[in-house]
C-alpha cells in the first residue's frame, strides 16, 4: 500500500513536470522572432500563405492565449509537433526515426560509464590514499574539465587519423556489408569512438560519486559489526557496503540522463551520428525552431521517464522508500 | 580573509600551477588588444601554417589568422562568461532559495517545483534553444547559461535557510520586530555563505564549458572570437591541420582544470572537514 502510494505520487509529479515542459515550449514559441505560425511551420519567413492560414486555424492562433495553450497541449498529448519544412514531413516521424540511434550511444555509454565508474570509485574508496585512489581522482578531475567536443576530436585524431583503426563518421559504412556478422562488426566499429567519448566524461562523475559514497558507508557502524562478526572482505564490500552506497549513485544517474542526452548533441555532431542530437544541430543551423523545440520536449520526456525508473529502483534497493513521503 | 589565505596549500605544486595558469589566462584577456592590435579576425599569414613556423607560435587557422591571437581574444569571452554567467544565476538562486527556505509552506513548495523543473530538462538542450531563439550574442549566451545553472544554488541556499531560520539569533531578530528582508540579508545569509561560495568556483568552470560548447555548435556571438568557435570552425580540417582545433580546445581544458583544482583547494580551506570534494 505504501509502495503503491509512493509510485502514484511519483507518477503525478512526473505528469506535472511534463505539463510544465509543454507550457515552457509553448512560451518559447511565442518568444521566438516572427509570427508563431512561421515558427510552427518550421521555416523562417518563406512559408506559403495557405499553409500558414491552415496552421493558424489548426493551432487556433487567432484565439486568446489560454485557448491557444489548450490546443497546443492537445496536439502535444498525441505528439503532434507540426511539420518539418526541410524534410517535408511531420517532425514526429523524424524523431521516432532518430530516437533509436541516440538511445544506442547514450544507453551503451551509460552502462559502461556506470560500471567502470562504480568499480574505479570502489577501488579508490577501499585503498584511500593509495595508487587507485590517486588514479581515480586524477582521471575524474581531468575528464571533468575536458570539453566533450575536444575529447571527441582528440580520439578521432588518434584512432582514426593517425592509427586508422576506427571509423570517425556515421553509424554504418556506406556500401558496407548489409547482413550477418560483418554488418554487426561494422556497426560496432562505428559505435566505439562516440561511445568512448561520452563514457570517459560520465565515468569521471560516477567514480567520484562512488568514492565519496563508499568512504562514508565504510565508516558506518554496521560495517564494523559485519567485520567483527567475521564476514568476508569481499562480501562486506560488495554486498553490505555497495548496496547502501549505491543509492546516491542511482539518484545521480537519474539526474545525469539529461546531461547524457545533452552530450549526445555534441557527440552526434562530431561523429555524424544520425540521432536526435544531429537533428538538433541541423535545426539550429537552419533556424528550424519547431524541430528544435520538439527535440527539447522529447529529450525532457526521456529524462522524466528515466527519473521514474530511478524511483522504481529505489523501491527495489531500499525497502524504507516511501516511508517518509 | 588572511586566515583563509594561510590555509591554502601554497606549497602544493598542483595548486601553484593552477593559480599560474589562471593568471596567464587573465593576463591574456587583459593584454589582447595591446599584443594583437589588429584584432583576432585579421589575416596575418598563409592558411594553416604549422605551429612554430614563420613566426607563428601556435600556427594559423584555415584562412591565415593567428591562432595565438584568437586564443588571447577568446580568453576575454571565456572569463567574461565565466564571471557574469556565475554571478547572475548565483544571485537568482540565492534569492529563490532564501525566499523558499525562509517562508516555507506554499511558497517553498511552488519555488521548489519550479527548481525541479529546471533541473529536469536537459541543460545544454535548453541553453541551445534559448540562444537560438534570442539570437546568438554574448548577452543571450549569458542569459541561457544563467537560466540553466541557478537551481543547485537555490536548493543549497534553501537547505541552509531551513536549518538557520529556527536558530535563536534569527528568532531574536524576528521578535525584535525587524523586517523579513533585513533578517534574510543581514542575519541568515552571512551565515549560509560558506558552503555556497565553494559552489561558485564549480559554476565558473561549468559556465566556461557551456559557452565553449554553445560556440562549438555554431551559436557563439558572431562578433567575438571564442575558443569553442575556433574548435568548431576548424574541425572539418582536423585531418590536415590538427593544431587549429587542438590548440583552442587545450586552452579551454587547461583553464577549466585550473579552476577546478583551485575550487578544490578553496573547499578544503573553507570546509576542512568535508573530504567529499565539491562535486557532490
Amino acid at each position: 500500500m505504501r509502495a503503491f502510494r509512493y509510485v502514484l505520487g511519483r507518477l503525478v509529479k512526473a505528469c506535472l513536470i511534463v505539463l510544465a515542459v509543454a507550457i515552457l515550449n509553448f512560451l518559447l514559441i511565442r518568444v521566438a522572432p516572427g509570427d508563431p505560425a512561421t515558427v510552427i511551420a518550421g521555416q523562417s519567413g518563406d512559408a506559403d500563405a495557405t499553409y500558414l492560414a491552415q496552421l493558424r486555424s489548426d493551432f487556433g492562433l487567432d484565439e486568446p492565449l489560454p485557448v491557444q495553450l489548450g490546443i497546443y497541449l492537445q496536439k502535444l498529448a498525441v505528439l503532434d509537433f507540426g511539420m518539418s519544412y526541410r524534410e517535408r514531413r511531420p517532425v514526429a516521424d523524424i524523431i521516432w526515426e532518430r530516437l533509436p540511434s541516440t538511445l544506442e550511444i547514450t544507453a551503451t555509454a551509460f552502462v559502461l560509464a556506470l560500471a567502470a565508474g562504480v568499480l574505479l570509485g570502489t577501488l579508490a574508496a577501499v585503498n584511500r590514499g593509495g595508487v587507485w585512489d590517486r588514479v581515480s581522482t586524477a582521471v575524474s578531475l581531468i575528464f571533468y574539465a575536458t570539453p566533450l567536443f575536444w575529447v571527441g576530436l582528440l580520439l578521432v585524431l588518434v584512432f582514426s587519423v593517425e592509427l586508422n583503426w576506427l571509423p570517425a563518421f556515421g553509424r554504418t559504412m556506406i556500401g558496407g556489408p548489409e547482413s550477418g556478422f560483418p554488418a554487426l562488426l561494422d556497426r560496432l566499429r562505428h559505435l566505439v569512438l562516440p561511445v568512448l567519448t561520452l563514457t570517459l566524461f560520465y565515468l569521471a562523475l560516477y567514480a567520484r560519486m562512488t568514492r565519496a559514497s563508499m568512504v562514508e558507508t565504510l565508516d558506518m557502524d554496521f560495517i564494523k559489526t559485519a567485520r567483527a562478526k567475521g564476514v568476508g572482505r569481499r562480501r562486506i564490500l560488495f554486498v553490505h557496503a555497495l548496496r547502501n552506497a549505491v543509492l546516491p549513485i542511482v539518484t545521480l544517474a537519474g539526474v545525469q540522463v539529461g546531461q547524457l542526452l545533452s552530450g549526445a548533441i555534441i557527440i552526434e555532431t562530431i561523429f555524424g551520428w544520425p540521432g536526435l542530437g544531429l537533428l538538433a544541430f541541423n535545426a539550429v543551423l537552419q533556424r528550424d525552431y519547431n524541430t528544435l523545440l520538439a527535440v527539447f520536449f522529447v529529450t525532457s520526456l526521456l529524462v522524466v521517464v528515466a527519473n521514474l525508473i530511478v524511483d522504481g529502483l529505489y523501491l527495489l534497493i531500499d525497502p524504507r522508500t516511501g516511508a517518509r513521503a | 580573509m588572511r586566515r583563509l589565505a594561510a590555509r591554502l596549500p601554497r606549497r602544493d605544486i598542483v595548486f601553484v600551477a593552477s593559480a599560474a595558469i589562471l593568471l596567464v589566462v587573465v593576463a591574456m584577456a587583459l593584454s589582447a588588444p595591446f599584443v594583437f592590435p589588429g584584432g583576432p579576425w585579421e589575416v596575418v599569414g598563409p592558411p594553416m601554417a604549422r605551429p612554430l613556423s614563420d613566426g607563428f607560435l601556435l600556427g594559423t587557422d584555415t584562412i591565415g589568422r593567428s591562432l595565438l591571437s584568437g586564443i588571447f581574444y577568446g580568453a576575454r569571452v571565456s572569463l567574461l562568461v565565466g564571471i557574469v554567467a556565475t554571478a547572475l544565476p548565483f544571485l537568482l538562486g540565492m534569492l529563490v532559495g532564501a525566499v523558499a527556505g525562509y517562508y516555507g509552506g506554499v511558497v517553498d513548495d511552488a519555488l521548489m517545483r519550479l527548481t525541479e523543473l529546471f533541473q529536469t530538462v536537459p541543460h545544454f538542450m535548453l541553453a541551445l534553444v534559448l540562444v537560438a531563439i534570442l539570437t546568438p550574442s554574448i548577452g543571450s549566451i549569458i542569459i541561457a547559461i544563467s537560466v540553466v545553472s541557478w537551481p543547485p544554488v537555490a536548493r543549497l541556499v534553501r537547505g541552509e535557510f531551513l536549518i538557520l531560520r529556527n536558530r535563536e539569533f534569527v528568532e531574536a531578530a524576528v521578535l525584535s520586530g525587524r523586517g523579513d528582508a533585513s533578517i534574510i540579508l543581514r542575519e541568515i545569509l552571512p551565515n549560509a555563505l560558506g558552503p555556497i561560495v565553494v559552489m561558485a568556483s564549480l559554476m565558473v568552470a561549468t559556465a566556461i564549458l557551456l559557452e565553449a560548447a554553445i560556440s562549438f555548435i555554431g551559436l557563439g556571438d558572431p562578433n567575438l572570437m571564442s575558443w569553442g568557435y575556433m574548435v568548431g570552425a576548424s574541425r572539418t580540417v582536423l585531418r590536415t591541420a590538427w593544431w587549429v582545433s587542438v590548440m583552442p580546445g587545450l586552452a579551454v581544458f587547461l583553464t577549466v582544470l585550473a579552476i577546478n583544482f583551485l575550487g578544490e583547494a578553496l573547499n578544503e580551506a573553507l570546509n576542512p572537514r568535508s573530504a567529499l570534494g565539491t562535486m557532490r
